[in-house]
C-alpha cells in the first residue's frame, strides 16, 4: 500500500506520554508546582518577606524549606517521567509487519502511518486503530481482548472502494491496546495512529482520585489560613492599640520610620504576622504525605504475602496517593467470575442412569492414556466410570455422546492430533473436553455436520437442527442423525425445566437423580441434567419443514420457533445428570468471612445469571444458609413489549419494585419509617457541595438481596434508587447479576452519592473496568490473561484472597500512619506556632519571633521531619498476625475515628495548652534571675535557646508517647534528632560560624544550657505538657477501652496466634442447585450459519464479525 | 552438596523473579518495642515523679528563699522620692542620693544589678536596629553604616559609629555606692571587670586596629544621645574602651522581655569581699536615663546568688504544685484503674 515515493509527511504512530523533556523539565515543573496553592502561598511569603518594611524574617527561614520540598516533589516527578519515557521508547520501537510495496516488512510502531496496511499475529498488541481488512479465522472472527475503556464503542466512518461508499461501524474496527488472542493472523488497515488512538484520546481524561483525608486536608488547610488571617488581624490591631499607647511614647528610643504612621505600622505588623506565623500552614504538609504513601506503597510492592508464586506476580501499588483509604473501606464490590472464581469449570461428578460417579477421597486420578485425543489437563478421579465406558454401557455411551453433539463449541485443530477447543462458557468447554476424555471425542463441525470420534471410532452425524439456548428456556438441544440415519433429540438443560418434559416412564430414575442432584447442590456445583429422545423419521420430516417455515417467517418468528420448540422437546428419556465445579479461588470463603467481620458489605456484581450467582453466594459464603431471608428483585421483561405500552409498563415495574423493597424492608425492620432519613449536609471547600447521606438503618437478623440487571436498570432511576439504598444497605449481601458494565459503574456511584461511604470494587476483566475506576479504590486481579482491570486499577495482585491482607494488615495501618501523622504533625507545628502568639503580648505586637531564625528554618525539615516519618512508616498497633485474628481492628478507620475535623479541634486546644506551657513556664522561669556567677540570663538570645529547646525536647516526647512500635529506626531518628538539634545549635552558635557569617549567625554562646535551673525548668515544662495527656489517655484507656487497647493489651501478654490452617466449612445444603450454563444466546444461530467456514470475505459483508471473544457470559 | 544447592536456588531464581526479598525491612518485621500505658508504670510513674518534685520543690524554694535581694526604685515619679527633682525638664547631671540600710549582712559575693520596666529592647524593629560589621570593627563600614540602623544611620550627613537605636539608647545613668561609717561615707569599690559575656567580650564586639582608637572614627559622628564618643568610653582603660566597654556589651546584650534588669558591677574588693556588712548606706545616681516619658522604671539591685542562679522562687512553687498534683493524679489513677481494671477482663 505504502509507496516508496509516497514520503508525505502523515501523522505516524509514536506515542508521548511523558511531560516533559531535558529542557522543559524545570520551568514546566516548577510552573506545576507553583499552580499547588501551598507552594504559592510560600512563594508569596518569599516575596512578602523580601520587603524590608514587612520582613519579620529573613528570606531563607521560607526558601530553605521551600527548596527542599520543591526538590523532593520535582525527584519524584522526574523519575515517573524518566518512566514514561522508557515506556513509550519501547512501545514505539516495537515492530510490525507493514504491507510496503506488496511485500510484508517489519517497520517500527513509531515509523506506521495512517493508511499502512499491517498483518498481525495471534498475541501481539494491536498497533494502532484499525480497520479490519481479513483474518485467519471462520467469519474472519478475530478474538481481542479488550482495551480498557467503555467509551470506546463509538466509531462511524465511510470507505470508498471504487467510487462505493460501504458504511464503517466499530465492528469492524479494531482498537489500539487490544491484544489478538486465538488468531493467527489479521490484516488491517491504520486509520487513527499515535495520539490520534481512541486509547491515547481517552487515556488522558482518568479521574485523579483523592481520598477523603485528602479532601479534609484541604478543608482545614483553607481552615488554617482563616486562622492564621484572624491571629494576624488580632496581632495588627493590639499592635494599633500597642502604637497609640506606649509605642508613641517609647519614640525616643525606637523612632518610627519616616511617613509610617501608627495605623501604616498595624497594617504592616500584619504582613509581618503573616510571616512569622507562617508555619501553622504546613508547608512540607503535602510533600511528606506523598512520601509516607509513597512508603505504604512500597510496602505493599514488597509483601511476599500477596506474591502469588504461580505466575510470578507480586502485589503492586498502582496508584500510590490513595493507601490510607484502604483502611477506610466500608464496601466492596465485587466481580465474580476470575476475581471470586478462578474462571475454571471442571467436570466433576457425575449420575449417569441412577449411578453416581465423582471424586472418591484417596482415589488416584484416572489415568486416560488409552485414548490419543485425550486432554492430559482434564483430571477425574472415578475409574468406575472409565471402566463402564470402556465395557460399552449404552446408558454411559448415549451420556458423553450427548456431551459430545449438543454444544455451540468451536474446535480448532491446528496440529492432527492437537484439539483446542473455543468455547463460549468454560462450562461447555468442560463438558466437551469430559466428553473427549471419555472417548467420545469432538473432532469439527461444519453447519450441517458434527464429526465425532466415538471409541476410536469415526463417526459423521447430520446436524439437523439447533434448539438455541434462551433464558427462559434454560435448555439446549439439538436433533441429529447419526450415519444409520437414526435421528435423535439431544437435550440438556437446567433440572427443573428438564424435569417437567421428561417420560413418566422415568419417574424412578427422577427420583434417584434427583437425590444425586441435591447431593451436587450441597457441594456448590453447578449441574445439568440430561435428556434424549429418539424421534420418527415422518414426523421430523413435517416438523423440519415447519421449522423452516418459521425460521423464515417475518412476523412472530420467535413465537413460532418457540413453539415447534416446545412441541419436541418432550417425552424426553433422562440420560442422567452432570455436576461441574465453578472452582472458587483459594481462600475466597475465608477472606469474605475475615471482611464481613471487619464490618465491611460485600456487593457481588457479576454478567452472571441469576442460579450461578447464588449459587457461587453460597459456596463463598457471602449467602448463608441460617440468613433469615434471600430476598430476589428479578422482574424478567418479556421480550417484545409493544411501544406503546411502555409508559404502563413502567409504571407498573414502579410499583412493582417499590413495593418489593418496601416488603423486603418491613419484613427486616418492621419499625422502619416508610421515608429513608436523608441527612442534608454541606461539605467540600467553601461548603459548596450538597451532600446526602442515607443513614444507616438497624436491621433484626441477617438478610441478603439478590437482584438482577433488568430490575436494577428500573430501581437505578431517579426516583426508586433511595428506595433501592435502602432496602439493600438494610441487607448483609446483595448479588447483582445480569448486571452491565455500565450498572457496576452505577451502583457503585449510587453508594458513593448517599452512602458517603469508602467503597473498593474489585475485578479481572475488561467489564469491570467502569466499577474500578467509579470506586474510591479499584483492585485489579492481575490473572492468567486480560491486564485491562489491572491496567485501569489503583492496586493489583494475583489473588482475591490478597485483599484480606491489603485492606487488614496494609490499610489499617496505612490509615494509622497517616492520622497519626496529620495529628502530630499539625500539632507540632501550632504549639510552635502559638507560642510566637503569645510573645506578641509581651514585644510590643512587634513580629519579633520567639526563636531564632536558624531553628525556625530548620525545625520543619530538619529536627522534627525525620522522627515523625519513622513513625509514618513503621508504626503498627498490633502485628498482622493479631490484625487477621481480630478483624474488628479495621472499624475506627470506617468511622473515621483517628483524622476527623473533631480529632482536628481535639489537637489544636492541646497545641494550644502546650504552647502557653512552652511560653509562660520559661518566661516565668526567666524572668530576673540571673546564672550563678551574676549574669543575667533573661537576653533574648538566652531566651530563644531555652524556648527552642523546651518545645523541640516536648514534641520529642510527644512523639515517643505517640509511637507504638519502637523500631530501630525510630530510636534511630528520634535521638538523632535531637542530637542533630544540639549539634547543629552548638555549631551555629559557635564563634567560628560568627567570624565567618556575622549577619547571619548573629547568635554565640550556649550560656544558658549549662545552668541547673534551666534544665530543671525544661523538665518541668516537658512534664507539664506531657503527663496530662498520659493520664488522660491512661484513665480512657480503662474507662472506654478500645478494640485497640485491648488487642495490643493482649498482643503484649500472649504470643502472637500462629496463623491456623482455615479450612474451609463444608455446608450442609438443602437447597436446589443452580444449573451450569453461562451461556448467552445467538451461538446456535451462529454455528448453523450458511457463511461458516466462507474463508474468502466477500466485500465488506464478511468483515462484519469482528468480534469481542466473550470471557464472560 | 554445593552442586544441588546451586541448582535450586537456579530454579528458584527462574521461577520466582518478582519475589519480593525476605528481609524484615520489607516483610515489616522489624524488631521493635512495644510498650504501653499500662497501669504497673503510670501509677507508681506518676507517684515517684510527684514525689522528686515535691523533693526538687522545697529545695529550690530553701535555696530561693536563703537568696539575699533588695530592689530599689529610683524612678522618681512620687514627690517625696529623692529622685523626683532630677524628673524636672531640662536638669543636666542631676545627681540624687538614695539611703537604705541593710539589717544583716549581705553574704557576698554581691551583684548590683539596674533595672528597667516596659522598656520594648525586644522590639523587632529596635533589634535589628545595628550593624554587626560596625561592631566586630570592620572600619569599611564605618563610612557606610547598614541600613538596618535608620533613623539612626547618619547625623548631618555623617555615618554614626556605632549606629542604630540599640547602641544609641545606651543606658547612661551611673552608681557610687556609700556606706556610711560614723556619719562618714566611705565608697564601696565596684568592681566593673567581666560583667559581659566572653564571647561578647572576645567575639562578638571588636575594636578597630587602629592606635590611638580616636583614629579609627575619622568623619564619624557619636550616637546622638551620647555625651562622649565610643572611644572616649573608658579612657583609663583600653580594654574597656570602644565596642569592647562592658557596659556597652552588657547594654547590646538586648533583653528578652520588657521588664529586666542588667548587671551594673559586682562588690568583690577590700572590706566587702565577704558581702556587704549590715549599716547605713547611700547611693548617688547620676540621674541621666529618661523612662517616665514611656511610663517605664528604673530600679536598682543588690543580690547574691546560690547553684541555681538568682533568686526565682516560681520554679520551686511550681515544682511543689505540680509533685502534689502529681501524687494526686496518681491516686485518681488507682481509683479508676480499681473500679474499671480494663486489663484483666476480656
Amino acid at each position: 500500500m505504502r509507496g516508496v515515493d509516497e514520503e508525505k509527511v502523515k501523522a505516524n504512530n509514536a506515542i508521548r506520554t511523558s511531560k516533559y523533556n531535558i529542557f522543559t523539565f524545570l520551568p514546566l515543573n516548577l510552573f506545576e508546582q507553583f499552580r499547588r496553592l501551598a507552594n504559592a502561598y510560600f512563594l508569596f511569603l518569599l516575596i512578602l518577606q523580601m520587603i524590608p518594611q514587612v520582613s519579620s524574617l529573613s528570606w531563607f527561614t521560607t526558601a530553605v524549606p521551600l527548596a527542599i520540598v520543591l526538590s523532593i516533589t520535582a525527584a519524584k516527578d522526574a523519575s515517573d517521567d524518566i518512566n514514561r519515557h522508557k515506556c513509550d521508547k519501547q512501545v514505539n520501537n516495537r515492530e510490525v509487519e507493514v504491507l510496503i510495496d506488496g511485500e510484508l516488512k517489519k517497520e517500527k510502531w513509531m515509523d506506521v502511518q495512517v493508511g499502512d496496511i499491517i498483518k498481525l499475529e495471534n498475541n501481539e498488541f494491536v498497533t494502532a486503530d484499525l480497520l479490519l481488512l481479513s483474518s485467519s479465522e471462520p467469519l474472519n472472527l478475530v478474538y481481542v481482548e479488550t482495551p480498557p475503556n467503555n467509551c470506546l464503542d463509538k466509531f462511524k466512518g465511510t470507505l470508498t472502494v471504487n467510487g462505493q461508499a460501504y458504511s464503517l461501524d466499530n465492528d469492524r474496527v479494531l482498537l489500539r491496546g487490544c491484544t489478538l488472542r486465538n488468531t493467527e493472523w489479521c490484516f488491517g488497515l491504520v486509520l487513527f495512529g499515535g495520539p490520534d488512538t481512541k486509547l491515547m484520546q481517552n487515556c488522558g481524561k482518568t479521574v485523579f482520585k483523592r481520598t477523603s483525608i485528602d479532601h479534609l486536608m484541604n478543608i482545614l488547610v483553607l481552615a488554617i489560613f482563616g486562622f492564621l488571617a484572624t491571629m494576624c488581624a488580632i496581632l495588627s490591631i493590639c499592635n494599633a492599640i500597642w502604637e497609640a499607647n506606649e509605642g508613641s511614647a517609647f519614640t525616643m528610643f525606637l523612632p518610627r520610620e519616616p511617613g509610617v504612621s501608627g495605623s501604616l505600622s498595624s497594617f504592616l505588623t500584619f504582613w509581618s504576622y503573616v510571616i512569622v506565623l507562617n508555619t501553622v500552614v504546613p508547608i512540607s504538609l503535602y510533600v511528606s504525605v506523598e512520601i509516607i504513601r509513597l512508603g505504604n506503597s512500597f510496602f505493599i510492592d514488597w509483601d511476599r504475602k500477596m506474591y502469588y508464586p504461580k505466575n510470578n506476580t507480586p502485589a503492586q501499588a498502582r496508584t500510590t496517593t490513595l493507601n490510607e483509604e484502604l483502611g477506610q473501606i466500608k464496601y466492596i464490590f465485587s466481580d465474580k467470575t476470575g476475581t471470586l472464581t478462578q474462571n475454571i469449570m471442571t467436570f466433576n461428578k457425575c449420575s449417569i442412569n441412577g449411578k453416581a460417579y465423582g471424586k472418591q477421597l484417596g482415589e488416584r486420578v484416572v489415568d486416560f492414556s488409552w485414548n490419543q485425543l485425550a486432554d492430559s489437563k482434564f483430571i477425574f478421579h472415578d475409574h468406575s466410570l472409565v471402566e463402564t465406558v470402556r465395557e460399552g454401557n449404552p446408558e454411559a455411551h448415549a451420556f458423553f455422546r450427548l456431551l459430545a453433539l449438543c454444544h455451540t463449541v468451536m474446535p480448532e485443530e491446528k496440529k492432527e492430533g492437537e484439539l483446542i477447543y473455543q468455547a463460549q462458557s468454560p462450562d461447555e468447554g468442560a463438558l466437551v473436553t469430559a466428553a473427549r476424555n471419555f472417548g467420545f471425542v469432538f473432532r469439527s463441525r461444519t453447519p450441517e455436520s458434527i464429526t465425532v470420534i466415538e471409541m476410536g471410532r469415526k463417526v459423521v452425524y447430520e446436524l439437523v437442527a439447533v434448539l438455541d439456548f434462551n433464558n427462559i428456556r434454560k435448555r439446549m438441544s439439538v436433533i441429529v442423525r447419526s450415519p444409520k440415519g437414526k435421528t435423535t433429540l439431544y437435550c440438556k438443560g437446567a433440572d427443573t425445566i428438564i424435569y417437567e418434559r421428561l417420560h413418566p416412564s422415568c419417574s424412578n430414575l427422577m427420583k434417584v437423580t434427583t437425590d444425586h442432584l441435591n447431593m451436587y447442590a450441597g457441594d456448590g456445583l453447578r449441574t445439568l441434567v440430561l435428556a434424549f429422545k429418539n424421534l420418527e423419521e415422518n414426523y421430523m420430516e413435517e416438523w423440519r419443514k415447519r421449522h423452516n417455515e418459521a425460521s423464515t417467517a417475518m412476523e412472530g418468528r420467535e413465537e413460532r420457533l418457540e413453539e415447534l420448540y416446545e412441541e419436541i422437546e418432550k417425552d424426553m428419556t433422562l440420560l442422567g445428570a452432570t455436576a461441574v465445579e465453578d472452582k472458587l479461588q483459594d481462600g475466597v470463603p475465608q477472606t469474605i468471612e475475615q471482611l464481613a467481620k471487619a464490618d465491611i458489605k460485600i456487593w457481588v456484581l457479576t454478567g452472571d445469571k441469576q442460579e450461578t450467582a447464588e449459587n457461587i453466594g453460597y459456596s463463598c459464603n457471602i449467602l448463608r444458609e441460617e440468613m433469615n431471608e434471600v430476598f430476589i428483585v428479578a422482574a424478567n421483561t418479556a421480550g417484545g413489549v409493544r411501544r406503546e405500552l411502555q409508559v404502563n409498563f413502567d409504571i407498573c415495574h414502579w410499583s412493582f419494585f417499590s413495593h418489593a423493597f418496601r416488603s423486603a424492608r418491613r419484613k427486616m425492620c418492621p419499625d422502619a419509617a416508610e421515608e429513608p432519613s436523608v441527612i442534608k449536609a454541606r461539605a467540600g471547600l467553601f461548603w459548596l457541595k450538597k451532600t446526602e447521606t442515607v443513614q444507616d438503618e438497624k436491621v433484626n437478623g441477617e438478610y441478603a438481596m439478590l437482584i438482577n440487571g433488568h430490575s436494577l436498570a428500573f430501581a437505578l432511576e431517579e426516583d426508586l434508587e433511595l428506595e433501592l439504598l435502602r432496602t439493600v444497605c438494610m441487607c448483609q449481601t446483595v448479588i447483582c447479576c445480569r448486571v452491565t458494565p455500565l450498572q457496576k459503574a452505577q451502583v457503585v456511584q449510587l453508594v458513593k452519592k448517599y452512602k458517603q461511604a469508602v467503597t473498593l470494587a474489585i475485578g479481572d476483566g475488561a467489564n469491570d473496568v467502569s466499577m474500578i475506576k467509579a470506586a474510591h479504590i479499584g483492585v485489579g486481579i492481575s490473572g492468567q490473561e486480560g491486564m485491562q482491570a489491572v491496567l485501569s486499577s489503583d492496586f493489583s495482585f494475583a489473588q482475591f484472597r490478597y485483599l484480606e491482607r491489603l485492606l487488614l494488615v496494609h490499610g489499617r495501618w496505612s490509615y494509622l500512619r497517616m492520622c497519626k501523622f496529620l495529628r502530630y504533625f499539625f500539632y507540632k507545628n501550632f504549639t510552635f506556632t502559638f507560642v510566637h502568639f503569645w510573645y506578641a503580648f509581651f514585644c510590643g505586637f512587634s513580629a519579633q519571633t520567639v526563636y531564632d531564625e536558624w531553628f525556625i528554618t530548620l525545625y520543619n525539615t530538619v529536627y522534627t521531619s525525620l522522627p515523625v516519618l519513622a513513625l509514618s512508616l513503621f508504626d503498627q498497633d498490633v502485628n498482622d498476625r493479631w490484625s487477621f485474628q481480630h478483624p474488628q481492628l479495621y472499624a475506627p478507620g470506617q468511622q473515621n475515628l483517628y483524622f476527623s475535623k473533631k480529632a482536628f479541634v481535639n489537637l489544636t486546644v492541646l497545641s494550644c495548652y502546650s504552647s502557653l506551657v512552652l511560653f509562660f513556664v520559661p518566661w516565668a522561669a526567666i524572668h530576673d534571675t540571673v546564672r550563678d556567677d551574676g549574669k543575667d540570663i533573661a537576653d533574648y538570645q538566652s531566651f530563644a535557646l531555652f524556648a527552642q529547646t523546651c518545645l523541640l525536647i516536648v514534641v520529642s516526647i510527644q512523639m515517643c508517647l505517640d509511637t507504638y512500635h519502637w523500631t530501630a529506626v525510630n530510636n534511630l531518628f528520634i535521638w538523632g534528632s535531637l542530637a542533630a538539634y544540639f549539634a547543629v545549635t552548638f555549631t551555629m552558635y559557635s564563634n567560628g560560624i560568627f567570624v565567618i557569617l556575622p549577619s547571619a549567625f548573629p547568635f554565640v554562646g550556649q550560656n544558658t544550657l549549662n545552668l541547673p535551673n534551666v534544665w530543671l525548668t525544661i523538665v518541668l515544662t516537658s512534664l507539664l505538657c506531657i503527663l496530662p495527656v498520659v493520664a488522660y489517655r491512661f484513665i480512657s484507656m480503662q474507662i472506654r477501652p478500645t478494640i485497640n487497647d485491648k488487642v495490643r493489651h493482649r498482643a503484649r501478654k500472649e504470643l502472637p496466634p500462629t496463623p491456623s490452617l482455615r479450612r474451609p466449612v463444608r455446608r450442609v445444603s438443602t437447597r436446589r442447585s443452580g444449573y451450569a450454563f453461562s451461556h448467552s444466546k445467538g451461538y446456535g444461530d451462529l454455528v448453523t450459519s450458511q457463511r461458516f467456514l466462507m474463508m474468502r470475505p466477500v466485500k465488506s459483508q464478511a468483515m462484519q464479525f469482528s468480534h469481542i471473544a466473550p470471557t464472560e457470559s | 552438596m554445593n552442586m544441588r544447592f546451586y541448582r535450586t536456588t537456579m530454579k528458584e531464581e527462574g521461577n520466582s523473579a518478582n519475589r519480593p526479598s525476605n528481609t524484615a525491612f520489607t516483610q515489616q518485621r522489624l524488631p521493635a518495642w512495644q510498650p504501653m500505658l499500662s497501669a504497673g508504670v503510670v501509677i507508681p510513674g506518676f507517684l515517684l515523679i510527684g514525689l522528686a518534685f515535691i523533693g526538687i520543690g522545697v529545695g529550690l524554694l530553701i535555696t530561693s528563699r536563703s537568696i539575699q535581694v533588695l530592689e530599689l526604685d529610683y524612678t522618681g515619679t512620687e514627690t517625696s522620692s529623692p529622685c523626683y527633682q532630677c524628673t524636672m525638664s531640662n536638669q543636666s547631671n542631676c545627681v540624687c542620693k538614695l539611703s537604705f540600710s541593710i539589717g544583716t549582712l549581705f553574704k557576698g559575693p554581691v551583684f548590683f544589678y539596674y533595672g528597667l520596666t516596659n522598656y520594648f529592647q525586644n522590639q523587632r524593629k529596635y533589634g535589628v536596629s545595628k550593624d554587626f560589621n560596625q561592631l566586630i570593627g570592620d572600619v569599611s563600614y564605618f563610612k557606610s553604616p547598614s541600613s538596618d540602623c535608620q533613623p539612626y544611620q547618619r547625623v548631618n550627613g555623617k555615618p554614626i559609629v556605632p549606629c542604630g537605636a540599640i547602641a544609641n539608647s545606651m543606658f547612661n545613668d551611673t552608681f557610687k555606692l556609700y556606706q556610711i561609717i560614723n556619719g562618714k561615707e566611705e565608697l564601696v569599690p565596684f568592681d566593673g571587670k567581666g560583667i559581659a559575656w566572653w564571647t561578647d567580650y572576645n567575639i562578638k564586639y571588636r575594636n578597630p586596629d587602629y592606635t590611638p582608637l580616636k583614629n579609627a572614627f575619622n568623619d564619624t559622628e557619636k550616637p546622638v544621645f551620647w555625651t562622649k564618643p565610643a572611644y572616649e568610653l573608658d579612657t583609663s582603660d583600653a580594654s574597656n574602651n570602644g565596642f569592647i566597654n562592658q557596659d556597652f556589651l552588657v547594654w547590646m546584650r538586648r533583653a528578652a522581655l520588657p521588664n529586666f534588669r542588667k548587671l551594673y558591677r559586682r562588690i568583690t574588693e577590700g572590706n566587702y569581699k565577704d558581702g556587704l556588712p549590715a549599716g547605713n548606706y547611700s547611693l548617688e545616681i547620676s540621674y541621666n536615663y529618661p523612662v517616665i516619658s514611656f511610663e517605664g522604671t528604673k530600679k536598682v539591685t543588690f543580690s547574691n546568688v546560690s547553684w541555681m542562679g538568682g533568686q526565682n522562687e516560681f520554679l520551686g512553687i511550681a515544682y511543689l504544685v505540680i509533685g502534689s498534683m502529681c501524687v494526686v493524679m496518681s491516686v485518681v489513677m488507682l481509683i479508676v484503674y480499681a473500679k474499671f481494671r480494663f486489663p484483666e477482663e476480656d
